[in-house]
């Protein structure tokens, strides 16, 4: 009885006695499920034109946001490291496709994702041996990404905002709606929504496969990269970062491998789930529930709808 | 040539069924084993037996544990190192309530539970496959490495959070990493991995195992001809599983000495996997041979600088291992996709040829 009490009782009189708790964890989970939803984004822009799971998504993020640390380092000025940092991406995705991806086209799944848990150690001990293992700080000032505290009065409570949070979630729509324009509207997003449709009908029309895969990788790169810095300013930019990464694993089984709007809904239900979840339910449990229940939820949401929220088409039943 | 069946005939059906038909495999194999089993233990160092050769079997068993799964069924699997915690933590509790017990009765039943878990989190496998399955596993990882943090029973409730050995005896003698006489635990690693090598060898070969490549090649076509996908993909899950959790029971008495968490987080299960892919998918040579590669690699870069003269600091060397062993996975997956275990056979293929371009 204490157990059910607890389960369905208490954590929802809680939230009623302090609504600016709920309002804080709620904004928390929103934020950070907006990061993931930003990883999550940059699987399934790559998996949607090429078919390939990209495990090396989570370490793109990394390695983006230590190359803009590194070269700031050096002296360059913030907005030509960023400018720099693209061009790395850039060279980075022309590599990818032509040493790992051309090679290995017509494989099955299972092969290519090995090939990009390759290209994760790679690039982990890439970015390493060159800026070093420890964690750096985000040169958050520098471009200038505000920062500082509002807090909000309500309900006899207070709720803060970090500005640097807001902006984090104004860009991440502004890059989305960005991408979205740009898929729509320009000649390289129709030939990317054809790849993703048909690649041997993209052919025909005239598409280049190598081209299309090359520029994906690039967009893929550009959202690592604004993740990179988000991230990193929020704690720091560290080797860590890549276990979180793994967490957009279980966005993209809620949301669907092949649906960008899957990955947004999936990344904010996973972040802030796992908030709400921590907080009024996690002393249940011990604590610490943060690490394992997004998979779970994946787990649980595989058995009764595999294809994700906004999956296109039901994956190969057993 | 030097390597040929011709002339060897076979005179009843058990000779043609044997694991090893050709007599030259037979006197590889038995050299092998005096090798292991007299030559090393009675001219290897300490150092030698203690820090390569004991966790160079322990992980190969690891590694047929995931290439069962992986390799022969088909079923990708990243949560390894938590199956391994399963029978680490298994057997560290049966050594607390039966203390009395010999301790490889307590490592071979620990391998129980992990494969009982294995089993669990195998069910899903049973309605998804492929990368959805990989991220189940994925669950599996995380979902364990929390258990193990947060549920103080499995570790005794001591204050540190760490499982040790402690001082496990077996005739007499100690048998723990830290008092025990290397050569002693050496042995007990080697049995318990041929004795095993030689089951899953057998396993493979029979029914079950032709089941699960059947499984793997087309498990549509697999069950129109009667396998059961329920039995065929369980059964790889739990004796995958039980190698794996041999192998981390294993890990902390006979290596290791002491294990937390970390010691079977997502990293291990990546090496594992690893370990596989350059050794060779669906191959047991390719397990001994993939370990070795990922265990001796970085011990060879580490030397390399040293002995050139160069002074580079432990964590540089830890960075270019990553960056080294990267570029050889995505090597092999575009050279050799079968591996070693592939450049071995073809090597074999060589001198049955020789002196002839081919046979």
């Amino acid at each position: 009885m204490d157990l059910l009490n607890e389960i369905f009782v208490s954590p929802f009189g809680l939230m009623f006695d302090i609504p600016d708790l709920l309002i804080q964890t709620i904004w928390e989970g929103f934020v950070s499920g907006v990061l993931y939803a930003l990883i999550a984004l940059g699987f399934v822009l790559i998996y949607k034109a090429s078919g390939v799971f990209n495990f090396a998504q989570g370490i793109m993020v990394v390695f983006a946001a230590l190359t803009l640390v590194g070269l700031y380092a050096l002296g360059i000025p913030a907005w030509l490291a960023l400018l720099l940092t693209l061009g790395v991406m850039a060279l980075l995705a022309i590599g990818v496709e032509r040493f790992v991806l051309r090679p290995l086209v017509g494989q099955n799944d299972a092969i290519l994702l090995m090939a990009t848990i390759g290209l994760t150690l790679f690039l982990k001990g890439a970015g390493e041996s060159i800026f070093g293992g420890e964690p750096k700080s985000m040169i958050t000032t520098e471009l200038g990404l505000p920062t500082g505290v509002s807090d909000w009065e309500v309900f006899g409570g207070r709720v803060s905002f970090q500005h640097l949070d807001i902006a984090a979630v104004v860009i991440a729509t502004i890059m989305v709606i960005g991408l979205a324009v740009f898929f729509s509207k320009t000649r390289i997003g129709r030939a990317l929504r054809a790849v993703a449709d048909d690649h041997q009908a993209a052919l025909s029309v005239g598409i280049s496969l190598n081209q299309i895969w090359a520029i994906v990788w690039f967009a893929a790169g550009i959202v690592a990269l604004v993740t990179g810095i988000m991230w990193g300013a929020r704690s720091d930019v560290s080797f860590a970062l890549e276990v979180i990464a793994l967490k957009a694993l279980a966005v993209l089984i809620l949301g669907g491998f092949t649906s960008i709007p899957g990955a947004i809904v999936g990344g904010l239900i996973i972040g802030i789930g796992e908030k709400v979840f921590e907080v009024y339910w996690g002393g249940l449990f011990g604590g610490g529930v943060e690490a394992w229940f997004a998979y779970v939820l994946a787990l649980i949401f595989l058995l009764f709808r595999p294809q994700g929220l906004f999956g296109e088409k039901i994956i190969e039943r057993v | 040539m030097f390597y040929r069946e011709a002339g060897q005939f076979k005179t009843n059906y058990r000779a043609d069924q044997a694991i090893f038909p050709i007599l030259q495999d037979r006197i590889g194999l038995g050299l092998i084993l005096v090798v292991a089993f007299v030559v090393i233990p009675l001219v290897g160092g300490d150092f030698f037996i203690k820090s390569m050769m004991i966790p160079f079997l322990i992980l190969s068993l690891a590694a047929i544990g995931l290439n069962i799964l992986t390799g022969y069924c088909g079923q990708l699997s990243l949560g390894t190192g938590a199956f391994m915690g399963v029978g680490a933590y298994s057997c560290y509790k049966l050594f607390t309530f039966f203390p009395e017990v010999n301790i490889i009765i307590h490592i071979l039943l620990s391998g129980f539970f992990a494969a009982g878990v294995g089993i669990i989190f195998g069910l899903p496998s049973l309605r998804i496959k492929g990368l959805y399955l990989a991220i189940t596993t994925l669950a599996a990882q995380f979902f364990l490495e929390w258990a193990f943090i947060r549920i103080p029973w499995l570790y005794n409730y001591n204050d540190s959070g760490a499982i040790d050995a402690t001082s496990p005896t077996l005739f007499g003698y100690p048998i723990d990493p830290a008092s025990g006489n290397p050569i002693h635990i050496y042995l007990i690693v080697l049995s318990i991995v041929v004795v095993l090598t030689w089951v899953a060898s057998n396993v493979i070969r029979g029914r079950i195992g032709r089941s699960w490549m059947m499984i793997r090649d087309m498990d549509i076509a697999a069950e129109l001809m009667g396998i059961k996908p329920l039995n065929a993909k369980l059964s790889a899950f739990a004796m995958s599983s039980y190698y794996c959790g041999v192998s981390g029971a294993m890990m902390v008495f006979l290596w290791l000495g002491s294990a937390e968490v970390e010691s079977f987080n997502i990293n291990i299960s990546f090496q594992v996997l690893f370990m596989i892919i350059i050794g060779g998918m669906g191959s047991l040579i390719g397990c001994f041979m993939g370990a070795a590669f990922i265990f001796i690699l970085p011990i060879l870069i580490r030397a390399f600088p040293v002995a050139m003269g160069i002074d580079i600091g432990a964590s540089t060397v830890e960075h270019f291992t990553q960056l080294i062993i990267g570029t050889l996975i995505i090597v092999f997956l575009i050279m050799e996709p079968h591996g070693l275990a592939r450049l071995w056979q073809i090597g074999k293929e060589k001198l049955r040829n020789w002196p002839f371009p081919y046979g």
